[in-house]
């Protein structure tokens, strides 16, 4: 390899390490914060260097985006609960002693299996490419995670679903103080919201044949989610309407697969020639239901904002993004 | 010379004077003295830098689709960066309202608890 | 392209490292939380201008598409932030979240 691409990677090494170091490490939460969305950036790059830019447009979007935005709006409402104001304290304690133990035995574990296998093991690639043609798809992510693999898949969909049904069961927080409208969130709204629409729709569409996919494409969306929550709240208690979305990507993709076992060759094998066509209908319901998913994360559930005490009338009637705000500075 | 060296030569000083702007900035950022000014060279700086790299970039595209691709990027950043840092500095001015540079606010500005 | 050109832009985003890692002092240093949000936003630019060049040096168009993504979601931590937070005088700062939010679109 080149010495400037060693340089390179090295470069990025060193910081990845600084990072995740001073992330766990800073007692200042904001800080940690910050630097955990810088990690997420940088980390994206690291898998860029390691040649799997699905991964990275996974970390780009969910990393650097919405799990900095999920880490900050928690750290808003710790602050105000006043939790965040005890300094984490850094000694050690007998618990932390006992996970730093358990941690250490486990990557001492991952080592030993890393160092175990076989020098010259051929992976599963050469398989994987020689069914490429089969798959209905021709990305070799989206083939492993959609076809061989979509078992895993569907359970990774349900999991998500189950997180946000957590959210739900949780007692309602109280709602923040809710600003008023802000005129230059509204034009954020506006200009970004159109575009990650667009850009999810081709991520998921490029995933046939390049890096990109659902997930990615959700995530994506979420952030257009999240940006319109801030500029105009959203109430996303579970209604029947995002209860139906919610669950949407699951029961899509289990129909699938019930139909695929009575009437084919098995549970979530997929007849070739229709393969493209099922993996896009599965892979458009997963993204819608996995955005509103995080987004429903994000906002949580909220008591009425009415007990805020603070009068949002203002908010209420430019609820529709795109309508005349009455806020909007000349 | 080919018309492809020269091509390459042009596309390589304009990333060159990019990462000029790249550094003036992170410079900037570490040596200004308080948030706002940091803020002004951080937005300016930064974005000139990209627009320059994505500039030189665009002579060496393979086609139309790629030299669009890096023209929506560079002004995508362009528009978050800039209404990014507005919402930051905005958000400055309210929290300390004496700050050097902070021009006089509405008339609610004395109902925080910032001042 | 001339066959130079690989190398100069594998220099070049290394640079571009390089002016991140600047930028990481100062989210180490503060000392408002605005200044390290801010210190954030310029590394997101930097982490896009290296996508840039890496998709050219590499030939690897898709990485185009990971810095749109990067883009497009530049300013959302960032309007998280002055949302739910608000930059706070960095006497108050040390170690402490917020106790509400700032804006009130006066």
């Amino acid at each position: 390899m080149a010495a400037e691409v060693q340089v390179f990677d090295a470069v990025l090494v060193v910081l990845l390490l600084w990072l995740g170091w001073r992330a766990l490490a800073s007692a200042d939460l904001f800080k940690a914060v910050v630097q955990f969305i810088v990690f997420g950036l940088l980390l994206s790059l690291a898998w860029v260097r390691l040649g799997a830019p699905d991964v990275a447009l996974a970390e780009a979007a969910i990393g650097a985006g919405l799990a900095g935005a999920l880490l900050l709006d928690t750290l808003a409402r710790l602050g105000r609960s006043g939790a965040a104001d005890e300094a984490r304290p850094l000694g050690l304690t007998p618990a932390r002693t006992g996970i730093a133990l358990a941690a250490l035995g486990l990557a001492a574990l991952l080592v030993a299996s890393a160092l175990a296998l076989p020098e010259r093991w051929p992976g599963l690639a050469e398989p994987a490419l020689q069914q490429l043609r089969a798959s209905g798809v021709s990305n070799p992510v989206t083939a492993t995670l959609l076809n061989y693999r979509a078992w895993d898949t569907l359970l990774e969909v349900g999991v998500l679903m189950l997180a946000v049904l957590g959210v739900w069961i949780l007692e309602a927080e109280p709602a923040l103080p809710r600003p008023a409208p802000d005129p230059m969130l509204g034009l954020l709204l506006r200009v970004l919201l159109p575009l990650t629409v667009i850009v999810a729709g081709y991520l998921l569409w490029v995933g046939a044949h390049a890096p990109g996919g659902a997930f990615q494409g959700a995530a994506l969306l979420a952030a257009g989610g999240v940006l319109w929550h801030l500029a105009r709240p959203l109430s996303l208690g579970p209604s029947p309407v995002v209860r139906a979305v919610v669950v949407l990507g699951f029961a899509v993709f289990l129909a699938v697969g019930v139909a695929t076992a009575v009437l084919g060759g098995g549970l979530l094998t997929f007849p070739p020639e229709h393969a493209g066509a099922i993996i896009l209908v599965i892979e458009a319901a997963a993204m819608l239901s996995i955005a509103l998913i995080m987004v429903a994360l994000f906002v949580g559930r909220e008591r009425a904002p009415s007990d805020a005490g603070i009068p949002d009338s203002a908010a209420d009637a430019s609820a529709v993004p795109g309508a005349p705000n009455p806020g909007a500075a000349p | 010379m080919s018309g492809d060296d020269v091509r390459g030569a042009l596309s390589l000083l304009l990333i060159a004077a990019g990462m000029l702007f790249f550094l003036a900035g992170s410079v900037g950022v570490l040596r200004l003295p308080d948030l706002l000014s940091r803020l002004h060279a951080l937005t300016k700086a930064d974005n000139l830098g990209l627009g320059l790299v994505v500039l030189g970039l665009m002579l060496q595209a393979d086609d139309a689709f790629e030299v669009l691709r890096l023209l929506l990027v560079w002004l995508l950043v362009l528009f978050a960066s800039s209404v990014a840092c507005y919402l930051v500095a905005r958000s400055a001015l309210r929290a300390h309202g004496d700050a050097p540079t902070a021009a006089p606010e509405g008339p609610d500005e004395d109902t925080r608890d910032g001042r | 392209m001339p066959e130079w050109m690989t190398p100069a832009l594998w220099i070049a985003a290394a640079a571009v490292l390089g002016t991140i890692a600047l930028g990481l002092v100062r989210v180490e240093r503060g000392p408002s939380n605005g200044d390290r949000m801010l210190a954030a936003q310029l590394l997101g630019t930097g982490a896009v201008a290296v996508l840039l060049l890496l998709a050219r040096a590499t030939d690897a168009p898709a990485l185009l598409d990971v810095a749109l993504v990067l883009a497009l979601l530049a300013c959302v931590a960032g309007a998280v932030f002055v949302r739910r937070i608000g930059v706070q005088p960095p006497e108050r700062d040390e170690g402490r979240g917020p106790t509400r939010a700032t804006e009130d679109g006066s």
